[in-house]
């Protein structure tokens, strides 16, 4: 029978099948300090042990601190902070789980440490205490967030219960113009189907938009699908996925790799698979985005302007408007372009990876900041991002352009750590949230690529590259 | 894991759409390694008029008139009544812990995100699916509500409406059942699935 890719993931887990929900195997749980503390105590509570501690891989990120950090654990200057992270390294020696430590080179955020360890393989289930674990299905794993009490489950069962979701396709047909990046799809897919639009669904991407599309580009995708409320996201298995895999770390390697790249090759959904719902996207009409509101679907063209509330029809959606505009201190059909910003956030498991920090130096190159940002921040995703764009030189672009150079983590993304804006102030962000106070109390922010974020600082207000 | 079976009580009716887990509780009060306490803090940036941390006093801040939850006809109220996508983005389960904490047993909404409907039953809040109409309707509604799980109903003094539910996600709310020794009693197709999976695919 044909399947689609995300039956075929779902499939190949299934521990136990019973009416509506599966049992199903988890191969890999990533750890973070935040939401696994919890389940940690639970497990104590219970008496129970590890499943299987080889699965489970811990990173601390949420907490930790961007700026200078050599003293470790202790340079956590929240002592609440702090407790957060100690404890995760506690919990992790006690119930013998591999940790990558805060001053260990590969620290990053687990979203994008994953992949880059080889961690997250292709044809895996994985799980997080985190939303934006599917940002692992770019690899075609069949990967999504959890909750705590889930986190514990897992720990203690290496098993989830489940209920299977729908079939969403979203194609993007054509190409992209030069300008148009990953960030710029998964913004303009939630503007047009909305943060609830994916809601049950297992999205799958494809087209010739996203075979065209780096891993790292299919990363960002996949990571926004769950702010359009989907369970996954995921791109099927082709020769860049073999390739980006090959090689890393927990990456298998000589006779299991062959055999691994074989079965890797099935993972696509079969040409007549079913899909309870199908999207066309045409490529040529997606422009490089900005969100004006309050939730990443309220997003309009770079050259957009903000809407007016008057001309929707819809009461409910009008009142949305007028909330988010409110909170955002915007009028209605205020051209975004005029909108002065504060500061600049380059950075969280949405974009911080080499090829973000790329794009957003090569936009910075030789120019400087403008005379009215406060602070243009740039957070790689890991320690080994941070020490390859050194490598390459990037961090002094950056710098001349009088941006801060950091150490990796969610940074500014969440703000649990000293990185946040202030009441009032307006941020362009490569960031995947716009939520009220998301990145501070009282603060505005806008959610763009890593070129626009970049342009933007040049310019002090939202801005497209060209200009 | 907490039962749940009925219950009746009057609705916070919070007048919007798409609430997210951010909202719900705010990240620095996710620093906690605990799972409770959370009560005081939800709804913390609309709830106060100043900026909350964690460890503050809360009775000392200055309180939001304007917002429902601060509204004393509704301190008893153990059912909030919401609009659709409510609970979206951030995995948390501190929203339930705090949402729980706070006296909340069952959320009526038209829709929920996906991670947290499922964190609710996990700590025994009922989340209700009904329709946009119906909701509407109770908007206009004060009086009391009667919740029943085990007859899949929402009752008003003049209207009963059914819900759907999952019969597994029942059974175990119902009865207070752990999740994690239910699973544990599939150990042996487990421990058998994992060997030939294993077999299957070595390099994991």
């Amino acid at each position: 029978m044909s399947q689609t890719l995300y039956d075929k993931l779902m499939s190949a887990h299934i521990v136990h099948d019973q009416d509506g929900a599966a049992l199903i195997y988890i191969d890999r749980q990533l750890i973070h300090e935040v939401t696994s503390p919890q389940a940690f105590e639970g497990l104590t509570l219970a008496g129970r042990k590890i499943w299987r501690n080889k699965s489970n891989l811990a990173v601390p990120d949420h907490n930790v601190p961007t700026t200078e950090r050599s003293s470790g654990v202790s340079s956590i200057a929240d002592p609440v902070s702090r407790l957060q992270v100690e404890t995760l390294d506690k919990n992790c020696e006690t119930f013998e789980i591999n940790e990558i430590q805060m001053n260990d080179i590969r620290q990053g955020i687990v979203h994008v440490i994953g992949p880059e360890q080889g961690a997250t393989l292709p044809g895996m289930s994985i799980v997080c205490g985190d939303s934006h674990t599917t940002t692992h299905g770019a690899l075609g794993a069949l990967a999504f967030g959890i909750g705590t009490s889930e986190v514990e489950h897992v720990l203690a069962t290496g098993c989830l219960w489940q209920n299977k979701a729908k079939n969403m396709r979203i194609e993007v047909k054509g190409q992209l113009a030069n300008d148009v990046s990953a960030k710029d799809v998964a913004l303009y897919v939630i503007g047009k189907i909305g943060t609830a639009g994916g809601t049950g669904f297992a999205i799958e991407f494809c087209g010739a938009s996203i075979r065209d599309m780096s891993i790292e580009g299919r990363m960002t995708l996949c990571n926004m699908s769950i702010e359009a409320g989907a369970k996954v996201g995921i791109v099927a298995v082709d020769d860049k996925t073999i390739n980006y895999v090959k090689g890393r770390p927990f990456s298998p390697v000589g006779e299991n790799w062959n055999s691994a790249v074989k079965y890797w090759k099935t993972l696509h959904s079969d040409s007549d698979s079913n899909f309870d719902e199908s999207i066309l996207i045409d490529a040529s009409l997606i422009k490089p985005q900005v969100t004006w509101g309050t939730s990443p679907e309220m997003v309009v063209d770079i050259n957009g302007s903000t809407p007016d509330p008057k001309l929707e029809k819809d009461e409910v959606k009008a009142e949305s408007i007028r909330n988010a505009l409110k909170y955002i201190h915007l009028k209605p059909n205020t051209s975004m372009s005029s909108v002065a910003i504060d500061k600049v956030f380059i950075g969280s498991c949405t974009n911080s990876r080499i090829e973000d920090l790329r794009i957003a130096a090569s936009v910075a190159k030789g120019k400087k900041i403008a005379h009215n940002i406060k602070l243009a921040l740039v957070v790689p995703g890991s320690g080994l991002v941070k020490k390859q764009a050194e490598d390459e030189g990037l961090d002094k672009i950056f710098k001349d352009a009088g941006f801060e150079w950091r150490e990796p983590g969610c940074s500014m993304c969440l703000a649990m750590n000293a990185d946040k804006l202030e009441a009032g102030e307006r941020c362009a962000s490569t960031s995947n949230r716009n939520f009220e106070g998301r990145q501070g109390q009282g603060s505005f922010t806008h959610l763009v690529s890593p070129a626009i974020a970049a342009a933007s600082a040049i310019a002090g207000h939202f801005s497209g590259v060209e200009s | 894991m907490k039962k749940f079976t009925s219950l009746r009580s009057i609705a916070t009716p919070l007048d919007r759409a798409n609430i997210d887990t951010d909202a719900i509780i705010p990240k620095q009060f996710l620093k906690s390694i605990k799972k409770s306490g959370f009560g005081p803090n939800l709804f913390d940036e609309w709830r106060y008029l100043d900026h909350g941390e964690p460890g503050m006093d809360n009775s000392k801040r200055p309180i939001n008139p304007e917002f429902v939850l601060n509204n004393p006809k509704y301190s008893e109220a153990q059912i909030l009544l919401t609009r659709r996508n409510f609970g979206c983005g951030s995995s948390r389960e501190h929203a339930p812990w705090a949402l729980e904490d706070f006296g909340f047993r069952a959320i009526i909404a038209p829709s929920f995100a996906d991670i947290f409907y499922n964190n609710c039953f996990k700590n025994g809040i009922l989340p209700v699916v009904l329709s946009s109409e119906i909701v509407d309707g109770l908007f206009e509604y004060t009086g009391n509500i009667i919740i029943d799980l085990h007859d899949q109903s929402v009752t008003t003094d003049t209207h009963s409406f059914e819900f759907n539910v999952d019969p597994e996600r029942k059974r175990r709310l119902i009865n207070g059942l752990d999740d994690i020794s239910l699973t544990l009693q599939y150990e042996d197709q487990i421990r058998l699935f994992e060997t030939k999976h294993f077999k299957q695919y070595p390099w994991l």
